[in-house]
């Protein structure tokens, strides 16, 4: 699949932003006055820029509120309806902290699992294509669940839980790379498949329908540097999960390291979400002898 | 809405015939040309004249090899446009309700006016039927010609979808699949018509009629050899063969 650098940040963006928020609703921190005004800033802030870039790849972004109306059929409406509503179930409970040092817990809690929530409806917008089996399996929901959450324990400056969380991470990666690998071949489709005539003999694609490219293969059938997988899988690994928790072992309670440890951890949950589109697979690609 | 509906009372669609295509890509251009004239945006093309053309098309027509395990490969001309699915998955992706699967007759189309052009439904199709116009913005598929086939201002040998009305070697069929009596339902269950990857769980609409089982040759061809003996070859071209064979 095509790794629009939009969709790229915003699904890293917003996944940090809605995991800050979590972890404020829910109330794993309490700050008050200013410092809660800055925290809510940093999670609705990294929310609204995530919802705000994934807005780019429209083609009619003038229309975009025609997608909060079909949440009972599509995740993708489920996710603009979820965080909208977390957003506002938020804001007294933000409010409360920001002004009267007071939070208001229920508004935080049902806001907090709202958040968690919205992060689950947009890795179901992945995880529910049967066209792309990489992304159609367990590992894709848990992955940006666990994601989002060790974002936000990062950003509330827990540095032992987000310990034990950047630990999680490494694993939910290792199991959508290791598990992910073998899931085209378990769909079962094939060129064979695809044409129906897999049963009369091997088949191999002759003649493409077009000299030039188009859409579905701009968008679906992306090539490029996958054979470089292993040493960005590497990269992904250890700037994401391996370096912040080395920092956060050292230096625990130092600002600088926790600091360094987020930028380390943005940049390689960036390359790890590049490569969840960069890897994926689509089974149109088989109709063009591409995988 | 883009919810399905639970059973449409008749499910228009195509029947391809495999066998008979002969790959000439007439269908591919009157859809383009009748799509870029009538319902909908027109179906842009980008640097038509330059180093770098890209259009968007409904319908393009693949070529494949089949090589046998026994006999010789043969060629099949593929085309391939929307299957109209009874569980299309691009329908339920929908954030907007801008495509549906209507209930009366089957056909899956896209409201132009309200599509955001996120490009979901394109990525949830498994047959690349879909395609986001470059110039509209907005989500482009077959329509099975809906302003053709129920309008009643063109005369009636006219009311098929272009592709099948254009068709020069009457490979493309279009009918009524809900219909067992129809003439494309007795074709598809005369020639064995076929669903394109099953395993997806769209259950189609279109079906493809495979290639008619080929001639096999009864006995293998005299053996020619590769390196022609003259021996024993008499009368005059022996007396040239040996006469030449001196030099």
């Amino acid at each position: 699949m095509h790794p629009a650098p939009s969709i790229i940040l915003f699904t890293t963006i917003s996944g940090l932003g809605l995991g800050l928020l979590a972890f404020l609703g829910i109330g794993m921190i309490e700050p008050t006055g200013l410092a809660a005004f800055l925290w809510f800033t940093l999670g609705y802030g990294l929310t609204l820029v995530g919802l705000a870039s994934s807005a780019f790849h429209l083609g009619h972004p003038e229309r975009a509120l025609r997608a909060f109306t079909q949440w009972r059929t599509s995740w993708l409406s489920r996710e603009a309806v979820l965080a909208a509503v977390a957003m506002l179930v938020l804001a007294p409970h933000a409010i409360g902290l920001i002004f009267f040092n007071r939070p208001l817990t229920g508004f935080g809690i049902i806001g907090g699992l709202l958040a968690l929530q919205t992060v689950l409806a947009t890795s179901m917008i992945y995880g529910q294509l049967r066209t792309v089996p990489r992304w159609n399996h367990w590992t894709t929901p848990t992955l940006f669940l666990i994601s989002a959450i060790t974002g936000g324990a990062l950003l509330s400056g827990l540095p032992f839980l987000s310990q034990m969380l950047l630990a999680w991470l490494a694993v939910a990666m290792v199991l959508h790379w290791i598990l992910g690998d073998s899931r085209f071949a378990a769909s079962g489709s094939t060129l064979g498949s695809a044409t129906g005539l897999g049963a009369r003999g091997a088949v191999r694609q002759l003649e493409p329908p077009h000299t030039g490219t188009n859409y579905l293969l701009r968008e679906m059938a992306y090539v490029v540097a996958r054979r470089h997988v292993v040493p960005l899988r590497l990269i992904a690994l250890l700037a994401a999960c391996v370096l912040p928790s080395v920092l956060l072992w050292i230096a625990p309670f130092s600002l600088p390291a926790i600091a360094a440890a987020i930028l380390l951890h943005i940049l390689g949950m960036l390359t790890a979400r590049w490569l969840f589109f960069a890897q994926a697979e689509h089974v149109v690609g088989l109709y063009y002898g591409v995988r | 809405m883009t919810a399905l509906p639970a059973s449409t009372p008749r499910k228009m669609g195509l029947v391809i015939d495999l066998d008979t295509c002969v790959g000439c890509h007439a269908c591919v251009t009157a859809c383009k040309g009748w799509n870029t004239e009538n319902y909908g945006a027109p179906l842009s093309d980008t640097d038509a004249y330059g180093a770098d053309p890209v259009g968007t098309f409904l319908n393009r027509v693949h070529s494949y090899e089949v090589t046998p395990a026994e006999g010789t490969p043969f060629t099949v001309h593929f085309p391939k446009s929307c299957l109209h699915c009874e569980d299309a998955p691009c329908v339920t992706v929908c954030p907007t309700g801008a495509s549906y699967k209507r209930a009366e007759d089957g056909i899956v189309l896209v409201n132009e006016d309200h599509c955001i052009g996120c490009g979901l439904c394109a990525w949830a199709c498994p047959y690349g039927a879909r395609e986001l116009d470059a110039v509209a913005g907005v989500m482009k598929k077959c329509t099975l010609c809906v302003d053709r086939i129920y309008n009643e201002t063109l005369p009636e040998v006219d009311r098929l979808p272009a592709c099948v009305r254009t068709c020069p070697a009457g490979a493309r069929h279009f009918g009524d699949l809900a219909d067992p009596g129809s003439a494309v339902s007795r074709l598809v269950a005369e020639r064995g018509g076929m669903d394109l990857m099953p395993e997806q769980g769209t259950r189609p609409v279109n079906k493809y009629l495979p290639p008619r089982p080929r001639d096999a040759l009864t006995a293998t061809p005299a053996a020619t050899p590769a390196d022609p003996s003259t021996e024993g070859l008499g009368g005059f071209l022996g007396w040239i063969d040996r006469t030449l064979a001196r030099f």
